[in-house]
């Protein structure tokens, strides 16, 4: 193995676990009744949302290749595919992957 | 030690018909590729998925390594991006907490802490006893793992057979996946609002602050869910 790849492998699942580890410790002094678990609990659903909607809008890696309008297009048809396949999680997800493969080869 | 029926009740959770098993292969596929691509051996890649297992890490330490960045520059960036996982964590281990169980537990499970584990963990706990959720938690962690670890596999030996569109296909299917299963768990007021808040403030607060806006709009957009969930019980 690289040894600069290791380093960077390493360096990267410390910075990792360093935010995992620490809300395990600050955990045990909190129980689920409390306001504060009921404040962490929206603060941890409203950090996903803001992260999914970002990997949407403004992706890092290979989506940034594919149009604004090509993203918007499929994350709502996978929406309308949600909702109408009674909220399945694994037909709009199949779906997405195919539709996006053919509106940015043919669109 | 680990009670397995709890243990493996957890990991069959991967298996149900609207499991994240599916998305999260072709998402680690894509990490797979994206590995080879920048160089790395089949060990390395595999030990980086172990190591690290979050997607959004793992494709920001790519990005600084495409540029070069220094092992401090790869840290910070690193941190950043995954600061999330810590309200994730806050907000998920009281519910698993029991005198009964070794601390040691705790600390080695928090490692699989990620969107799909949390999720599965959020939506099922109530039907797993109190004192058994953390051999419940390691059975998801170990599970979602073990499909993260074969789709880098995957990935890393089919990336020359991957073109540009397929590979597209790919990355789009798990913020998907996630929207639709982050929808789903909306069932009350303070974590629809905190969805909805986070959604819109996430790619505003980009706009000022690349670095800080998933942390941004996390604090900001859970508070005003929070306080307007309690201003709606009181």
């Amino acid at each position: 193995m690289s040894a600069s790849i290791v380093y960077a492998i390493l360096v990267t699942s410390l910075a990792t676990f360093l935010s995992r580890f620490l809300g395990a410790i600050t955990s045990e002094g909190i129980k689920e009744t409390s306001k504060l678990f009921k404040w962490f609990n929206c603060l941890a659903y409203a950090t996903l949302a803001a992260l999914i909607a970002r990997a949407i809008i403004f992706p890092a890696g290979v989506l940034i290749e594919a149009s604004y309008a090509s993203r918007l297009i499929v994350v709502l048809l996978s929406l309308f595919v949600f909702f109408i396949s009674k909220k399945n999680f694994v037909y709009p997800t199949i779906f997405s992957a195919i539709c996006m493969a053919i509106i940015n080869n043919y669109i | 030690m680990i009670n397995k029926n709890f243990f493996f009740k957890g990991y069959r959770s991967i298996f149900t018909h609207d499991s994240p098993a599916i998305a999260l292969t072709c998402c680690f596929i894509a990490i797979g590729a994206l590995f080879k691509n920048l160089g790395f051996n089949i060990q390395e890649s595999i030990f980086s998925t172990v190591l690290t297992y979050a997607l959004p890490g793992s494709l920001v330490m790519a990005e600084s390594m495409l540029i070069g960045a220094s092992l401090l520059n790869i840290f910070l960036a690193v941190w950043i991006v995954n600061a999330r996982l810590y309200p994730m964590a806050v907000s998920l281990f009281p519910l698993m907490m029991h005198k009964s169980q070794p601390k040691w537990k705790y600390y080695f499970s928090c490692h699989f802490i990620a969107i799909s584990a949390w999720l599965i963990m959020k939506s099922n706990y109530k039907n797993i006893p109190k004192k058994h959720r953390i051999d419940y938690w390691i059975g998801i962690g170990s599970a979602t793992v073990s499909v993260s670890v074969i789709g880098t596999f995957i990935g890393f030996s089919c990336s020359e057979y991957l073109n540009k569109d397929m590979i597209l296909g790919l990355a789009i299917l798990n913020p998907v996946y996630f929207l639709c299963m982050m929808i789903g768990a909306s069932k009350t007021i303070p974590v629809t609002l905190s969805v909805l808040f986070g959604t819109i403030l996430g790619p505003i607060i980009y706009l000022l602050s690349p670095e800080w806006s998933i942390l941004l709009a996390g604090i900001i957009g859970g508070t005003i869910a929070y306080l307007a969930g309690e201003y709606n019980v009181s």
